[in-house]
């Protein structure tokens, strides 16, 4: 049976890490070479790495450094920031990245992702979605590192982006990022039941339970989490054993 | 021992390089069939649409020498993900296409045999494998050991003799196929940790 899995997602601004809390003040955690190799050692399932400001100061994505991290990295690689054209993906997927994340571009571009899509199969394509949730309770979609509003709603987006060609989405809350409150289970649960592609929840995660709540209530196929793995003792290995004591069926290790 | 990673366009092959490295083989990448002349071992990888894939493949030659060093010469290949769907003899992605017809069977799109479950396409993540028949390439594999997996279509081999292992996702599917010197895996070994690299291990100890 397919397993459900857990994912550090490695925030790498410049040559260091960084981890934001509520998408705004970020700050250095260590090198980003040292820690995939330890990550890789730990037999996590996979790990996203997001380069945060490569939109926002319009630089494309940095391949050396991917490439670099590629070779040893063992696991899926996830790679996403500052993806905007087909060159940048091909140059991406040729540098290591299994997949790859864009998020501003498809509101941009929306096509960017159809074409990605049919050139390098759905498979690689990773539709990255911020949602703020209102105070109203309502919920929009956002672009720029969650910086300005796109007036899409999250579950046609989702959907749209489906359509489009995306093998995979990843649903992060705007609000609960860093702030390690919990996922926003309502949302991640409302995109999941209505697409057919798998879903990453992220953005939030506090504690192994949290993970729970996103896979079981929230009906991810996936959790990702950066702060609680770089701030507190928590680790993706403990994360599974406590997920395979409440029932679900995690990678053996 | 030298691993020819054959490059016909459709995928990143540092990984696997990389992977065959790791395990302590010499990998080079190569586009040109004759190099095959000097390869020990062929590894068939690819990520990407079968048309394309037969397409790339048939073009740059690739087609006519894969059946002479496989069939001919003996020289082990191991397809990876799509590589190993190209074994088939036919392919449905997108409309019918000929396949490399190394190992009886076609390639059709996941489908779902139980109607509880939310069934979502593209398979991705970590699945186990059971195993069905003794073979080397599965040495030293605990039983049940999970694999990296991302695929939408799944080759459906017609002979059980041909099937070393399937893997559970809303039908059964044939996840390890082997035909003699000619393996195919479904998931993807250099992106599989620890487990992977022990099937390549296993795959370099075949001669």
């Amino acid at each position: 049976m397919l397993k459900a899995r857990v994912i550090p997602t490695i925030l790498w601004k410049d040559f260091g890490i960084v981890k934001g809390v509520g998408f705004n003040s970020w700050r250095r955690v260590g090198s980003l070479l040292p820690a995939i190799k330890v990550y890789n050692t730990r037999q996590v399932d996979e790990l996203i790495i997001v380069d945060i400001t490569a939109t926002e100061q319009n630089r494309e994505p940095d391949y050396e450094v991917i490439d670099e991290i590629a070779d040893e990295c063992f696991v899926p690689l996830t790679v996403g920031g500052g993806v905007k054209t087909i060159d940048h993906i091909k140059k991406l997927l040729r540098a290591g990245a299994d997949k790859v994340a864009i998020n501003s571009a498809c509101y941009e571009t929306p096509e960017l992702v159809s074409k990605g899509a049919n050139l390098f199969g759905t498979q690689c394509i990773v539709a990255s979605i911020d949602i703020l949730r209102k105070s109203d309770g309502s919920y929009e979609c956002y672009k720029d590192s969650g910086k300005i509003a796109t007036g899409k709603d999250p579950v046609k987006w989702a959907k749209e982006m489906e359509q489009r060609g995306a093998g995979e989405l990843l649903i992060t809350s705007i609000k609960n990022d860093g702030a390690m409150v919990g996922y926003d289970i309502e949302i991640i649960r409302r995109v999941s039941d209505e697409v057919g592609v798998p879903v990453i929840a992220s953005g939030g995660a506090s504690n192994y339970a949290d993970m729970y709540e996103a896979l079981n209530s929230g009906h991810a196929s996936a959790v990702a989490a950066a702060s609680i793995f770089h701030f507190t003792e928590q680790t993706p290995l403990e994360a599974k054993r406590f997920l395979e004591g409440k029932g679900i069926l995690v990678r053996r290790f | 021992m030298s691993v020819l990673i054959i490059d016909y366009g459709m995928c990143n092959l540092g990984s696997v390089k990389r992977a065959f490295e790791e395990c302590g083989a010499t990998a080079f990448i190569s586009d040109n069939p004759r190099d095959a002349e000097i390869a020990s071992h062929l590894v068939l990888p690819g990520v990407g649409a079968f048309g394309d894939a037969m397409r790339n493949i048939t073009a740059a030659g690739w087609h006519s020498a894969l059946r002479k060093y496989t069939l001919e010469y003996k020289v082990p290949l191991l397809g990876i993900c799509l590589g190993m769907q190209l074994l088939a003899e036919k392919g449905f992605e997108g409309g019918e296409h000929t396949g490399l017809s190394l190992i009886e069977g076609e390639v059709m799109k996941i489908y779902n045999l139980e109607s509880s479950n939310k069934f979502r396409v593209p398979h991705i993540g970590w699945n186990e494998i059971d195993k069905k028949k003794d073979h080397p390439l599965l040495a030293k594999l605990e039983p049940s050991t999970d694999f990296y997996f991302v695929h939408s279509y799944f080759f459906n081999a017609r002979k059980s003799e041909n099937i070393l292992t399937t893997t559970h996702y809303g039908l059964d599917f044939p996840s390890i196929v082997s035909n003699g010197n000619i393996m195919g895996v479904q998931f993807h070994p250099e992106k599989s940790s620890r487990a992977g690299f022990q099937i390549i291990k296993n795959f370099l100890s075949i001669n």
